[in-house]
């Protein structure tokens, strides 16, 4: 098995005139995982996954996919990835079979069985023509042409925008199938933390085009932490508490979330003297929400932990 | 097996730990009991679309736990439950549930004799269904 990361990069920046759209990206995705790439919009993640594919130089850093420089992809490389765009570019005069057989001809490896598969799970009729289908369908069709070359990695960039939930989940389930071999990978974008909750097992998160996160969902769920205070009377100012992201406070609470809480925060928090404290569970889109806030600090990444090996 | 899992997203329960609950509740409630089998982990990753991580997860959980063995071949199956935490150690995980729990029913105006009439109550319900369940 082989144990070097499918897409890496170093210092990969890249500057729109004075403006720093993507800063010092520093990314390991392992094969076999299912990597969501977070971000609000306009946070970099179209233009770092554009320079990932050599579709656009970096400023500074560089990178590889695959093993293979991202300045110099040759087509035998490209060959071996899959790239979805937002926009499915397709000729709107052929029809759903036809357009997989002009496909078919530039890919040696096509699998006319993952095509017909996947436009069957979106419900897509091999007779239809490309002009007359809706968005959801237009989307299986595209990635039914992404697939079908059984791609070793697999870059989707924001493939559940416009989608309805039917044809979300339909792209969901082909994700999934795809994990199937373990030593296919998936690099994908999105906004929809429900997705990425169910698919992904490694999330990244750009804000502001510097990198925040990179680690496993657990981590990250396990590392943001919502805090109750319950005070007896008006909650007491508050200390520095290193890591502490927001706070909102009550008449006789204080509700703070944290990245890293421990022993040391607890202790902090203790010696305000609240009459209970607890660690309520905190979902997935609000630890989101919360990291991503305008307010608290934003000088740490939040990493896997480092290991001894 | 009349037993169905269902996910939710955006809980604020893990995905992996709404599988271990529901396969304990299951089990505490009769719906699932010992030699029954569980689908493989492939099997139910796809049928409720997750990642087969997420599921492999859950079962190794559930397997530490000594609640259910994967037999190579054959599948996972639920096993009789066998005290895997020393007492000492069980009494420090169920502290902080004991602690939300007083402090849920306080903050709901609960007076300490009710909470422990309430309590009472549901430890004879559970002690009737485990009785039908053993015999």
């Amino acid at each position: 098995m082989n144990d070097a990361p499918v897409i890496q990069t170093r210092g990969l920046t890249r500057y729109y005139g004075a403006k720093a759209v993507v800063q010092d990206l520093n990314l390991e995705v392992m094969r076999g995982s299912v990597f969501a790439f977070l971000g609000r919009n306009g946070s970099g993640k179209t233009t770092a996954i554009r320079m990932l594919l050599g579709l656009l130089a970096p400023t500074r850093g560089g990178g590889s996919l695959l093993g293979c420089d991202i300045r110099a992809l040759t087509p035998a490389v490209r060959a071996r990835i899959g790239y979805l765009t937002e926009e499915h570019q397709l000729y709107g005069w052929m029809t759903v079979r036809e357009i997989g057989e002009f496909q078919a001809a530039f890919y040696p490896r096509w699998h006319p069985k993952i095509f017909t598969g996947v436009i069957g799970h979106f419900g897509l009729r091999p007779g239809l023509r490309v002009k007359e289908l809706s968005r959801g369908q237009r989307a299986g069709l595209a990635l039914a042409l992404t697939l079908a070359p059984d791609p070793e990695l697999l870059i989707l960039d924001d493939p559940a925008l416009g989608l309805d939930p039917v044809a979300r989940r339909s792209l969901v389930e082909s994700m999934i199938y795809l994990t199937r071999r373990s030593d296919r990978t998936i690099f994908f974008s999105s906004h929809n933390l429900g997705d990425v909750e169910r698919v992904a097992d490694q999330i990244a998160v750009l804000d502001y085009s510097v990198l925040r996160v990179c680690c496993s969902l657990e981590t990250f769920r396990g590392s943001v932490r919502e805090v109750l205070l319950r005070f007896a009377g008006a909650p007491p100012p508050l200390p520095p508490i290193p890591g502490l992201l927001q706070a909102f406070r009550t008449d006789h609470e204080l509700r703070l979330t944290c990245v890293h809480y421990n022993r040391e925060t607890e202790q902090a928090l203790r010696q305000l003297a609240p009459v209970s404290l607890e660690l309520p569970p905190l979902g997935l889109e609000d630890a989101f929400i919360s990291y991503l806030g305008e307010r608290g600090e934003k000088s740490f990444i939040l990493a896997e932990p480092e290991v001894e090996s | 097996m009349n037993f169905n899992i269902v996910i939710s997203t955006g809980s604020s329960t893990p995905i992996y730990r709404q599988i271990t609950e529901q396969v304990k509740h299951a089990m505490a409630t009769g719906k699932l009991t010992v030699a029954d089998q569980l689908p493989s982990v492939r099997a139910l990753a796809e049928s409720l679309v997750l990642n087969p991580n997420t599921v492999a997860r859950a079962y190794g959980d559930l397997a530490r736990e000594g609640l259910i063995e994967s037999r190579p071949g054959r599948g996972v199956f639920i096993i009789r439950k066998r005290r895997v935490f020393a007492r000492e150690e069980g009494r420090r995980r169920l502290e902080p549930l004991l602690d939300a729990l007083i402090g849920e029913a306080m903050a709901m105006d609960f007076t300490p004799e009710e909470l422990k009439e309430t309590l009472e109550k549901k430890i004879s319900q559970w002690k009737h269904q485990k009785g039908a369940e053993d015999r």
